[in-house]
């Protein structure tokens, strides 16, 4: 894998390869020394044109327990915020000598961009760019419904006939994007609920269900909720829905709704969360909800990408 | 000076073959077995002999972008794709919303001597769509301006858009609008659709392009006045436009070569090339265009050539410039799009290249195409050839074409204007000798009064 810069050109095997690697990443992390020589002299760097500390800190850790040489370049007070353009700090990290970057960008398709370019020959990893894909965000949710449906006999399944429920903003969701392409190629069936006006145009051609009602979906059933962050900016001048109080009360897991849920239902949340808005307090915390297990099953996926990304290939950890 | 040409064994648009004799910058001779004596000969077997392109809406860049573009590489870029004449568009810097400046952008192209430029002056005091610009003055003045356009951006207030109209009715001109209501397309970077939604880039209905036609159609059928649109982009457009028409509403309406060809699929490369305003649209919308074009109801092609220097496109898809070098190419997309496949003949080419546009912008000297006594307006083209397009086949400053390394059919092998050579066995004739034979083509003209 030279690249990862979306789900969507995954195929159905990459992804289950992907994830089988993630399956050893995450038994490294259950030993007692957490960290492998494996990417030892190799130097990742951490690109981020937007605020993430949950997405670098998580990136930071998988390159560091592969031992690979870690370098956080964020665009504020940079040369970046100097008006310096994507080839130019790519070209410089080239020179320094990266190779594999991470990059976080506000622009959608930055990634791909940089990738396409002779400025740069270092395998480049997409963590979020703007409203298109935030496909290693999408591989650890798959990675944590996987497993907790089949625990430690995980690798080499799909997600065949899972049903996964994602519910609000899906038209300004990178998230959202990367998990529809690959649960769906992983078998799931994907139904998306949002107010029309969070929906994109062409939602029909995607292959998802799609609906308004929140209360519905619960009612017709489905192992995983999978909650989106609401941005306040959406509200106060895209004029997307009226105000937080409609919102939270149409679209938002509150505690009357999770208690209607089956007991083996998952609840996921990207993070941050906004608790009291798109999800209640109960909601988050629990037995069903996978939030922190979201977080450290962040770090083995991409653990696995960093190293399918810079061994070229996949194959067996020692 | 002036050059007697003989070009011969040329086959005009209507298949009839030919010799042309040019003679103080006119038409002297049609026919065949021309001779005359001391005259520079073009041997134009096998080429078809096209009345010079009259292009309706170009960026010249010049004054304030001249890293993009000026009206010389412009004008230069004009001549190699078979154009005559071009409308320089007014969102310059200073914008052409004063006599003095359409005075000077039209001083410029009369000095680099490759074609006519003809200034179009902004509706509104600096594009800012609030206050009429002075419209009398630029249409008195010495570039006797008739197209009127804020074009990059819309006219959108209905009241001052019906006074436009209204006002530019006054002189015999026309306005020509960028059709783009803005509300519906804050942040837009392309059709709004499928592709959009996949690839997470804020979409650009066609329903903002789509209302404000069918408004300022209304809007001239009320005050009695000519409206162009400028673009046309989306297949409701041209519905809109057709039923204008059918009501006797005096609408013209334009299209793109890009639009002919190009669809949005090409967005997912995230090539910033392929980022043009109005935006690439679906593969339907290409399909409406080019039979509206054929039906009548798209009266021109026209460029939108408009050169963006290599850091505005070389840089990820929000922060790249919108817009497309198109000049050079024109006419061989044309061919592909809507000649080879037999939807027009050569003869509708010169109707949308060349004869109508000239109409519309008030433009003499166009209406009888190639004829006696005609100014000598045309060029030949090897519509034979087939080549693949590469940056050498770009003259102007702008690299951004959507084209490279497409094999397009086509070339123009030489140009004339005001009768003098500007372009001769595919090659541009040099900046000099151009400026000084334009010198004595305008002595001439000053001489017969």
């Amino acid at each position: 894998m030279k690249h990862l810069l979306s789900t969507r050109d995954l195929t159905r095997h990459e992804a289950i390869g992907i994830l089988d690697v993630a399956e050893d990443m995450a038994d490294v992390q259950s030993r007692e020394v957490r960290k492998l020589p494996t990417l030892r002299g190799r130097t990742v760097v951490n690109l981020f044109f937007e605020d993430s500390t949950r997405t670098r800190i998580s990136f930071e850790a998988a390159a560091k327990r592969l031992s690979a040489d870690v370098i956080n370049f964020s665009a504020k007070g940079s040369s970046v915020s100097k008006g310096e353009s994507l080839k130019d700090t790519a070209q410089t990290l080239a020179a320094i000598g990266a190779d594999v970057v991470v990059i976080r960008h506000p622009a959608s398709g930055a990634p791909q961009v940089l990738a396409q370019s002779n400025w740069i020959e270092a395998g480049i990893i997409n963590a979020g760019d703007g409203t298109h894909e935030h496909p290693t965000q999408g591989l650890l949710d798959a990675f944590t419904i996987r497993k907790r449906l089949h625990g430690t006999a995980s690798r080499g399944r799909s997600l065949d006939g899972v049903r996964v429920t994602i519910v609000g903003d899906i038209l300004h969701s990178r998230v959202a994007r990367s998990n529809v392409w690959l649960l769906t190629s992983l078998g799931a069936q994907v139904h998306l609920v949002a107010p029309a006006t969070l929906l994109p145009v062409g939602v029909a051609n995607w292959p998802v269900t799609v609906g308004y009602d929140l209360d519905e979906a619960i009612d017709a059933g489905t192992d995983v909720v999978m909650m989106l962050r609401i941005q306040a900016e959406r509200m106060m001048s895209g004029g997307f829905f009226p105000n937080a109080r409609e919102y939270s009360r149409r679209w938002g897991l509150d505690d009357a709704r999770v208690d209607r849920l089956p007991a083996a239902t998952m609840v996921m949340h990207p993070g941050p969360m906004n608790r009291g808005l798109e999800i209640s307090s109960r909601a988050a915390d629990s037995p069903r909800s996978t939030v922190l297990e979201q977080v450290s099953n962040g770090v083995s996926v991409r653990m696995a990408v960093l190293y399918l990304v810079l061994s070229g290939e996949r194959g067996e950890l020692s | 000076m002036t050059t007697t040409l003989l070009v011969t064994g040329a086959t005009l648009a209507d298949g009839t073959r030919t010799d042309l004799v040019v003679r103080n910058g006119r038409i002297a001779e049609l026919g065949t077995g021309l001779s005359a004596s001391g005259a520079r000969v073009i041997d134009a077997d096998g080429l078809t002999a096209l009345p010079g392109l009259v292009d309706l809406h170009t960026h010249l860049r010049e004054p304030g972008f001249e890293q993009s573009e000026t009206v010389l590489t412009g004008s230069r870029a004009a001549a190699i794709g078979g154009f005559t004449a071009v409308h320089a568009m007014a969102n310059t810097s200073p914008v052409a919303d004063t006599a003095g400046v359409v005075e000077q952008v039209e001083s410029l192209g009369r000095r680099a001597g490759y074609v006519n430029v003809r200034p179009i002056g902004a509706v509104t005091v600096g594009l800012a769509g609030q206050q009429l610009s002075e419209i009398g003055a630029m249409a008195n003045s010495r570039a006797r301006v008739r197209v009127f356009s804020d074009d990059g951006t819309c006219v959108s207030d209905a009241l001052l858009m019906r006074r436009a109209l209204e006002y530019v009715k006054t002189f015999d001109g026309v306005v020509a609008q960028h059709a783009q209501e803005p509300r519906l397309t804050e942040g837009a970077q392309m059709n709004e659709g499928v592709v959009s939604g996949e690839l997470g880039l804020a979409g650009w209905p066609a329903v903002a392009e789509e209302a404000i036609i069918a408004r300022d159609v209304l809007l001239a059928q009320h005050v009695g006045a000519r409206v162009h649109i400028c673009h046309l982009s989306t297949a409701g457009s041209v519905e809109v436009v057709r039923w204008a028409k059918a009501r006797g509403i005096r609408v013209t309406a334009e299209v793109t070569p890009h639009h002919l060809m190009l669809t949005e699929e090409l967005v997912r490369s995230y090539d910033a090339r392929y980022k043009v305003n109005p935006p690439l649209r679906r593969e339907e919308d290409v399909l409406a265009l080019r039979a509206g074009l054929a039906d009548g109801t798209i009266d021109i092609i026209a460029t939108d050539h408009a050169p963006h220097p290599s850091e505005s496109k070389d840089c990820e898809w929000h922060a790249a410039s919108m817009g497309m070098v198109g000049l050079e190419s024109a006419l061989s997309v044309a061919q592909a799009s809507v000649v080879d496949n037999g939807m027009l003949d050569w003869d509708d080419i010169a109707r949308v290249f060349s004869r109508t546009p000239a109409a519309i912008g008030r433009l003499d000297g166009y209406a009888d195409g190639i004829a006696v006594g005609a100014p000598a307006e045309f060029t030949l083209y090897d519509s034979a050839a087939s080549r693949v397009f590469d940056t050498d086949a770009l003259a102007g400053l702008g690299r951004n074409s959507p084209f490279l390394q497409l094999t397009l059919p086509g070339r123009v092998v030489a140009t004339v204007h005001q009768g003098y050579p500007t372009v001769l066995d595919g090659q541009l004739v040099d900046e000099e000798t151009v400026s000084s034979a334009a010198a004595g083509a305008w002595a001439v003209r000053g001489c017969r009064g």
